[in-house]
């Protein structure tokens, strides 16, 4: 991954969709029509804050067939690393963005019978596209959909008018809790359930489909984890021989490209293993962020992925 | 010639009880009844809620087994005289199931590959039916030139059932259709074939 695959958009839209929420629509800056995506994409938006390069995914959430424009949705997390504040702060219509090539970790199953959507506040977003993918071809879906509250929960509206009674919608504020037990419990053979939305949830969303017995195949999750904050740290680089500071904000992957070092990456959030990284040696302990690598592999020490996980001590010499 | 090393050859781990599961279908045919025998003696206490066994009566002693298969503690055995008949059946079953049930197939590979088919065409990944090989390895080949299906062959080399071309048989496997790829052997020279020997007993 270099600069050759971002290209330039500009914002043509700020629009607050709920507390917290504001959607963006990007169109083409440059000369090249926008590329067309499948459901449930995701591009990564590069954003140059005044100290560091900050590249943060977001699911796309307009109509796949639509290239027009691409939609985004951000939600403002306080006390994160900056780059929903910078999407906030310092976005507005008229801002020129790079972005990454539309990228879907997170795709229906073509197989399946129906689909089973479950979404957790700002976890809504890829299941935009999704479901526009989804009623395009005639699928069966419904939508599970909890929020804080009605304020809190962008979109409701929208999505109940265009998909009426295939949207639920739980209101925590009122006590109501997605009954993910009593949806699974009689769903037809050959239904998938796909889950995004906050860790824990996810989690729950998972064991309680393993419990009601659905195969490890029909259950599908996407996360957008930002790398946890740590203490600062020092990357040896043996192939091209340098050493880089990482930040107690920045991920070892944002710091090398600051750098100006190529290093792989796809997902950026500890999901698809393309950043998979050999490390040579370390003087201190990895901490271990991403889904990816197995357990026998965190414990053996030897391998990293650079986009989600740091140390904690003083310095890692890596492969690269 | 390039018969074997290919990726799509399925490969059957044998069977495991599903602890979640609340309903068990089992597909199988000739000796794949002992698997399911002895998966409940080694599991049984795992197999909670409804069990399902359809089976297919294609040896001399299956008789024997459909006897067996009634002793376990299942709700249902539906035995049948052929595969396709056991398949038919088991697509009735899977019509009118839900989510969580354990789809099981044992014994041959064209009694596998024919559930697992089934299974992938109701929405189930291939690789969420747990499956156990039993019995001959014969196999069932699909012409890639005239797309007819030759069943039961043992041989290396075999000629089309349906279009009559020598076809080498190759380990490259298709889940949709259920079945291996036959390759015509002779297209240069028509009827110099290698040695013919039976490889899948």
């Amino acid at each position: 991954m270099t600069a050759s695959f971002l290209r330039t958009v500009r914002v043509a839209e700020v629009e607050p969709v709920a507390s917290r929420i504001k959607r963006f629509r990007l169109v083409s800056a440059d000369s090249q029509p926008l590329s067309e995506f499948s459901g449930g994409s995701h591009v990564t938006v590069c954003m140059k804050a005044p100290d560091r390069l900050i590249r943060n995914p977001y699911s796309l959430m307009g109509s796949p067939s639509d290239t027009s424009s691409y939609q985004i949705s951000v939600l403002k997390v306080e006390g994160s690393r900056g780059g929903s504040e910078f999407m906030h702060e310092r976005v507005e219509v008229g801002t020129e963005l790079e972005i990454s090539e539309p990228l879907n970790l997170f795709p229906p199953a073509k197989i399946a019978r129906k689909h089973i959507l479950v979404a957790g506040g700002i976890g809504i977003t890829p299941f935009m596209s999704m479901m526009g993918e989804l009623e395009a071809l005639g699928a069966d879906f419904e939508l599970h959909y909890g929020v804080r509250s009605l304020g809190d929960g962008a979109f409701c509206k929208l999505l109940e008018a265009r998909y009426g009674k295939r949207i639920h919608v739980y209101l925590q504020d009122q006590g109501q809790l997605i009954p993910l037990e009593r949806v699974l419990a009689n769903q037809p053979l050959g239904s998938h359930m796909y889950v995004c939305g906050p860790k824990p949830m996810i989690d729950w969303a998972l064991r309680t489909a393993t419990l009601a017995g659905w195969p490890d195949e029909n259950i599908h999750s996407e996360q957008f984890n930002a790398p946890p904050i740590g203490k600062p740290f020092v990357v040896k680089l043996t192939k091209s021989k340098r050493e880089v500071r990482v930040g107690g904000h920045q991920s070892i992957l944002e710091a090398l490209e600051q750098n100006g070092i190529d290093a792989p990456f796809l997902c950026r959030g500890g999901a698809c293993g393309q950043c998979e990284t050999s490390v040579a040696a370390c003087d201190g302990f990895i901490e271990h962020n991403d889904h990816y690598l197995s357990d026998a592999e965190k414990a053996s020490g030897k391998k990293i992925m650079i986009c989600m996980s740091r140390i904690s001590g003083d310095a890692i010499t890596l492969d690269l | 010639m390039l018969i074997e090393g290919i990726k799509s050859r399925p490969q059957y781990p044998g069977l495991v009880a599903d602890p979640h599961a609340n309903h068990h279908v089992f597909a199988a045919d000739g000796d794949g009844a002992q698997a399911i025998i002895d998966l409940f003696n080694r599991h049984g206490a795992q197999i909670k809620g409804r069990v399902t066994i359809v089976y297919a009566e294609t040896d001399a002693n299956s008789a024997d087994y459909t006897t067996r298969l009634k002793q376990l503690p299942v709700e249902f055995v539906h035995a049948l005289p052929t595969i396709v008949t056991a398949i038919r059946r088991l697509q009735g079953v899977l019509n009118v199931a839900r989510m969580g049930t354990r789809i099981y197939a044992a014994g041959t590979e064209t009694l596998i590959g024919l559930a697992v088919q089934l299974s992938q065409e109701l929405g189930m990944d291939p690789q969420a039916v747990l499956t156990e090989h039993r019995g001959t390895l014969a196999r069932r080949v699909q012409c890639v030139h005239c797309k007819g299906f030759t069943e039961n062959v043992k041989t290396n080399i075999v000629k089309c059932a349906h279009c009559g071309t020598n076809l080498l048989v190759r380990d490259h496997y298709s889940k949709r259709l259920a079945a291996f790829q036959g390759v015509c052997v002779d297209a240069e020279i028509p009827g110099e074939l290698p040695e013919i020997v039976e490889v899948f007993k």
